[in-house]
């Protein structure tokens, strides 16, 4: 009975080792989620400047008369 | 932008599912060693993360030579990918073994020649990605690293060996013993059991977040093309 050796509480370190680990991985998964929505942003606004500029036809546009800015004289 | 593949969408599932399923083997179904107490319980995780992460890069010195010969970036790609994934798994095994070695050795860290020999690795290939932070050029980067993780490749099975080549206090658990180990048990059979679920649960989670990685080092590549199509 005297000489019965008890098993240590370690469960402290356990519970430490354990918490550690999930942290750093779910941290890892977290930079692997910002970094692929990061690139998909950059990818999308690339793409989108690197459109062809739609060039437009001058017969497509209606040519409107155009109004004189200054006064017709008047007849005296 | 590229949508997710259904049989990666599902390998992410397994991998949460395996890691819940091998935690729970860990900390409920497995026995409670009786000289370290609960803490004995980190060896699961502590081995399942070293095994993939030396795997990891000892692939990716093989990874090394395929791009040495082929010259194609793809494999270049790949191996960044082995060796970050290996990183993070082998950055856990060695914070595992320190919170374990607390109450078993009385001491955080010593410089063992397990432990000795894991720093190395773990600097070696921090040091990988210092060095192609360095390098702008693609070709020149990707050789650079090829010959840089070749040589880095050495240092995994020098960790591997070091417990059974050296005079260490790191015990030997599979295939083999070790005189002067201290804090070393045997395993039941429950304890074999969640050992080789644990060992298989980090290899599926390897590959999944190796894939996952893949993947963004395939994108950064894209977005890296197209900045240079936009610019020029």
């Amino acid at each position: 009975m005297f000489f019965q050796e008890l098993t240590p509480d370690t469960s402290g370190y356990m519970i430490a080792g354990y918490v550690v680990a999930f942290v750093v991985m779910a941290l890892y998964v977290a930079s692997l989620y910002l970094r692929n929505r990061n690139l998909n942003r950059d990818l999308a606004m690339l793409e989108e400047m690197d459109k062809p500029v739609v060039k437009v036809e001058p017969e497509q546009v209606k040519k409107k008369p155009v109004k004189s800015v200054t006064k017709p004289r008047r007849k005296k | 932008m590229q949508s997710k593949p259904v049989t990666l969408k599902v390998l992410d599932v397994i991998s949460v599912l395996v890691l819940g399923i091998a935690a729970y083997l860990a900390l409920v179904v497995a026995p409670t060693e009786m000289v370290m107490g609960d803490v004995q319980r980190v060896f699961y995780f502590h081995v399942g993360t070293a095994w993939t992460a030396l795997l990891g890069f000892i692939f990716s010195a093989v990874l090394s030579v395929i791009y040495l010969v082929t010259k194609d970036l793809k494999w270049d790609r790949i191996q960044v990918a082995a060796i970050e994934v290996s990183l993070v798994f082998f950055f856990i095994t060695i914070v595992l073994g320190s919170i374990w070695a607390r109450p078993v050795w009385n001491t955080w860290w010593t410089w063992d020649p397990r432990l000795t020999t894991a720093t190395i690795t773990e600097l070696i290939y921090i040091a990988y990605f210092m060095l192609r932070q360095g390098i702008d050029d693609p070709d020149r980067r990707a050789r650079f690293g090829a010959v840089y993780a070749l040589l880095g490749g050495i240092s995994a099975p020098i960790t591997f060996f070091a417990i059974r080549l050296f005079r260490t206090i790191h015990p030997v658990v599979i295939g083999g013993s070790n005189m002067d180990a201290e804090g070393s048990f045997s395993m039941t059979p429950d304890m074999l059991s969640v050992f080789f679920f644990a060992l298989f649960a980090f290899t599926i989670i390897f590959i999944d977040l190796f894939w996952n990685r893949i993947r963004l080092g395939s994108l950064q590549e894209q977005v890296e093309q197209l900045k240079l199509k936009v610019v020029g």
